[in-house]
């Protein structure tokens, strides 16, 4: 009779788990057979797989191919932000934010947190009209709109000239006015080890190398 | 301690003396009603069981103006008893309605620096080691209104972005040991399949802390308004990050500075800067009976029960002030006392029927303790809104009114 080796070690697993999670880890790390790691769940993907949601822009990533400028956002911003924010980004008071103006407000009694005088990095401005604007169609807008649209934010706020082309290059070189606005708390860099070493000793186990 | 009790039970028992007379009569009047006089309704009537009828004026109310899904709606503190918010009561916070998934076409993908992106079903994650834990979520904007002056009248609209469930799920080490982490990873993006695609940026110290993915709440499938299929829970930290519809965690050697932690979410001080990454909930706790908008019937025995919490640990003590804060006494801690979890406090109070003011003060094990708003403010300033854990007071009249005032 062939002793059927996966068979023995699933079931070791198993009885295992049922006991004690942490004694299932060990057992995956002790049985680590390719065979085994192949019923582990979930599924191997590859980054290009997931280009459609991967779509979050921040100052230390790399950002869409695209370029607009004031000109063509303005259109752009008419047609599908201004209904909301205004003409000219004075938004609706209490209902829909104010996106431009308040640059001296900051340290007042009456704040105003707009583009122009609160938000502290370009991309992060790219990164929320992509993801969540315009509000009754999010995500819609194609790469070239969103720069567009994007550029006349920070037109409208006397960030960049009226010619000026925004594109995933140009937009690192604008200075946004509250770019040192902001504090970080204390306990945000905290990390000592290395995550590898906090998740071992968390897990009790060792990573694949 | 025990002095006070006693003699707090003796002019309870006086108290009691003084309004026997009325009982009696009433209860003189009691008649056999319809109820007990004919069968009830059939079984499964309501496949799914609903409050009583009676209890209608408990729900979610909401001071959001119109707008495409946006908004966020409170939870009635002052009529919930224990530790546990009902699923249908929990408050809410959209900032693109709430999505109706379908979880056979829903995935969490994780990827970013970890050593294999990793797409995982519902089925996926419901084979992974499960664990279950209680824990409060309170939206960091809770009673930001109150901060300078007294806005709103009842505690549902003061303190109503609170709620407690427990939540079922995944550990976040279990899911990223099957991924593997990069040396240089410290962040993750936590990201929702909502028309918002709400996204916060989450130290991976916490994230192999106490995150869990969680697929239920409260022994049912999360709620819809609750992120239905995916939630991710961060104990302790301020709701917006325990993102809803979780679809994707991206890992990175950098914050990713969305909207929600830049233009949003962060705290102006005086000068003009703002604190970004304030995470953790502060120590905080509220009567909720009295509370605003209560009405005291007559003087006497009244019972005072309250919420604290917090999002550095478990409460340790409530000390309660039925006179403006001139004494403060121990309140009993009541059922479950868990780590950033709601707890409940109860102290039974003989109101003498003159005007006087309420107050709860929490104090948690790592030590903080609940501050008055004169502290707070005089420490961050007027314009904080985000995380006021200040102390609140309720005023009571001779007439037995319970309103909001700011102290």
């Amino acid at each position: 009779m062939a002793f059927n080796l996966g068979w023995f070690l699933n079931r070791a697993m198993c009885q295992m788990y049922s006991y004690n999670i942490y004694a299932f880890f060990i057992a995956i790390f002790i049985f680590s057979e390719p065979c085994l790691a192949a019923q582990c769940p979930g599924t191997s993907i590859s980054e290009n797989d997931i280009s459609r949601w991967n779509i979050d822009i921040s100052k230390n990533s790399p950002l869409p191919s695209g370029s607009g400028t004031p000109l063509m956002g303005k259109k752009i911003y008419l047609e599908k932000c201004a209904a909301c924010h205004g003409e000219t980004g004075e938004g609706m008071m209490g209902i829909y934010p104010a996106l431009s103006g308040g640059i001296g407000s900051l340290a007042t009694t009456t704040p105003l947190r707009t583009v122009g005088s609160f938000w502290p990095y370009p991309e992060s401005v790219l990164d929320y009209v992509r993801r969540a604007m315009p509000l009754n169609a999010p995500q819609s807008l194609n790469t070239d709109d969103l720069y567009s649209v994007v550029s006349y934010l920070f037109y409208m706020n006397h960030i960049i000239p009226q010619e000026f082309s925004l594109n995933e290059k140009t937009i690192h070189s604008i200075k946004m006015p509250n770019k040192d606005g902001f504090i970080n708390e204390k306990e945000v860099n905290r990390n000592k080890n290395t995550p590898r070493d906090e998740l071992r000793s968390r897990l009790g186990i060792c990573l694949h190398p | 301690m025990t002095l006070n009790r006693r003699k707090l039970l003796t002019r309870t028992v006086l108290f009691s003396t003084l309004f026997q007379k009325n009982k009696t009569s009433e209860a003189a009047d009691l008649d056999i009603p319809s109820w007990t006089r004919e069968p009830g309704a059939p079984i499964l009537k309501k496949p799914y069981g609903k409050p009583s009828s009676f209890e209608k004026d408990v729900v979610r109310r909401t001071f959001t103006k119109m707008r495409g899904g946006q908004g966020s709606t409170l939870t009635p503190l002052a009529s919930l008893h224990g530790i546990i918010t009902p699923g249908g009561l929990h408050f809410e916070r959209h900032h693109a309605g709430v999505p109706d998934i379908d979880p056979a076409q829903h995935a969490l993908i994780v990827h970013g620096l970890v050593d294999q992106p990793m797409r995982f079903s519902l089925d996926d994650l419901h084979r992974l080691p499960s664990v279950s834990r209680l824990c409060f979520i309170e939206c960091s904007g809770n009673t930001g209104t109150e901060w300078t002056k007294a806005t709103r009248t009842d505690v549902q609209s003061t303190h109503g972005l609170l709620s407690c469930s427990e939540w079922t799920g995944v550990p976040l080490p279990y899911i990223l040991a099957e991924t593997g982490i990069k040396a240089d990873a410290r962040w993750i993006l936590a990201e929702g399949a909502d028309g918002a695609a709400m996204s916060r940026s989450i130290p991976l110290a916490k994230g192999l802390d106490d995150v869990i993915v969680a697929y239920a709440q409260n022994g049912e499938a999360l709620r819809p308004e609750q992120g239905y299929p995916l939630r991710l829970i961060c104990p302790g930290y301020e709701g917006n990050m325990n993102i809803k519809w979780l679809r994707r965690l991206k890992l990175g050697q950098y914050p990713f500075y969305t909207r929600e932690e830049t233009s949003k979410y962060t705290d102006l001080l005086p000068d003009g800067k703002a604190r970004q990454f304030s995470f953790t909930m502060g120590v905080k706790s509220v009567i909720v009976r009295p509370s605003g908008g209560m009405k005291l019937s007559s003087p006497g025995l009244q019972e005072i029960n309250g919420l604290a919490w917090s999002g550095h640990g478990k409460i340790t003590k409530v000390h309660v002030s039925t006179d403006g804060g001139k004494q403060w006494t121990p309140a009993r801690l009541d059922g479950l006392v868990l780590d950033k979890c709601l707890t409940r406090f109860t102290l039974p109070w003989v109101w003498n029927g003159q005007k006087t003011i309420l107050q709860s003060k929490a104090y948690d094990e790592a030590g903080n303790v609940q501050e008055t708003r004169q502290v707070l403010r005089a420490r961050y300033g007027d314009n904080l809104y985000y995380h006021n854990n200040g102390i609140q007071s309720w005023l009571v009249s001779e007439s037995g009114d319970v309103s909001n005032v700011f102290i």
